[in-house]
């Protein structure tokens, strides 16, 4: 069993609204000095196997195909 | 024109569009369910707005890669019209049937308003029964419907004549780039848009503005 997290941000240059209220919320709790706040996704799944170069063949896979949206997100992947 | 409308679990403005099709063509559409692989011979195939699969992970990105989506994307590379709404238009992204992405609205908030749409090109299988440059309203209802594309991808869709409705007179309600509100595949046959044309189609919906979409789809534009 190998434990894999895909980690999926959006690419630079893509407006990130989310990220934009959530730097303003950190501003008002008296946070100074922040920018640049870009919120993403965090998967967390197990795959029956223990071959770990599959595993991450397989899991790139799913990320070009479900995960990520290739056009605005980018994604990393770390096997456990 | 035969025309199908797509259900799948979560789209709830099917009903809306099988009322706007069967009062435009005179004919009700056939549906077609999220599990069929063979799509009857039809000559317009529409997904609706809604929230197939509650959302999840990105509007549209699960029913995209359902079976149904790989007829549909067959049937547009026959030269089939293919339709999304709202929903279906993110839908349409999802599968790459159409360019871009619809991001997360610039104000954060769900809109659920009339804005004016230009008709930016009245040369397209979709917008014929509307003048170039012609304003008209449209409903909208939406959380995702901020469109965006590389700069690269923009200029050529810009370029080819692929925007066919923008947000006028400062009514864009999500930040789209270039206020775009609705495009067309390179080929035209495939057409999104996140305002709700088949809302507004008879005069008990206060206009029928809307209603030159379908004519034009469905080809029965009055002369």
């Amino acid at each position: 069993m190998i434990n894999a997290r895909v980690t999926v941000t959006l690419k630079n240059g893509v407006l990130d609204p989310q990220g934009k209220a959530i730097e303003g919320a950190l501003g008002a709790l008296g946070f100074d000095g922040i920018g640049h706040v870009r919120q993403g996704k965090v998967f967390d799944l197990q795959i029956e196997t223990a071959d770990r170069a599959k595993a991450e063949a397989e899991v790139k896979a799913m990320c070009e195909k479900l995960l990520a949206n290739t056009v605005i997100e980018n994604y990393t992947i770390s096997l456990a | 024109m035969k025309s199908a409308v797509v259900q799948l679990p979560g789209l709830n403005r099917d009903r809306d569009m099988i009322t706007a099709l069967t009062k435009i063509s005179g004919t009700a559409p056939v549906t077609i369910w999220q599990t069929e692989t063979e799509i009857p011979d039809v000559d317009l195939i529409v997904i609706p707005g809604g929230f197939s699969y509650g959302d999840y992970l990105r509007c549209g990105a699960i029913a995209a890669r359902m079976p149904v989506m790989q007829a549909i994307k067959a049937k547009a590379e026959a030269g089939v019209k293919v339709l999304g709404v709202c929903n279906g238009f993110q839908i349409l992204v999802e599968a790459g049937l159409l360019p871009g992405a619809l991001m997360r609205n610039a104000s954060l908030k769900f809109v659920c308003k009339e804005v004016l749409l230009e008709v930016v090109n009245a040369d397209t299988d979709f917008s014929r029964a509307y003048e170039k440059g012609q304003i008209i309203r449209s409903p909208v209802a939406h959380h995702d419907g901020n469109f965006f594309a590389d700069s690269e991808t923009l200029a050529r869709i810009e370029d080819n004549g692929q925007v066919v409705f923008r947000y006028a007179g400062g009514t864009n309600p999500n930040g789209s780039v270039n206020d775009i509100a609705g495009i067309v595949n390179a080929k035209g046959n495939v057409l999104g848009m996140m305002p709700h044309p088949e809302n507004l189609i008879e005069a008990a919906h206060g206009g029928s503005d809307g209603r030159g979409l379908f004519a034009s789809a469905l080809d029965v534009i009055a002369a």
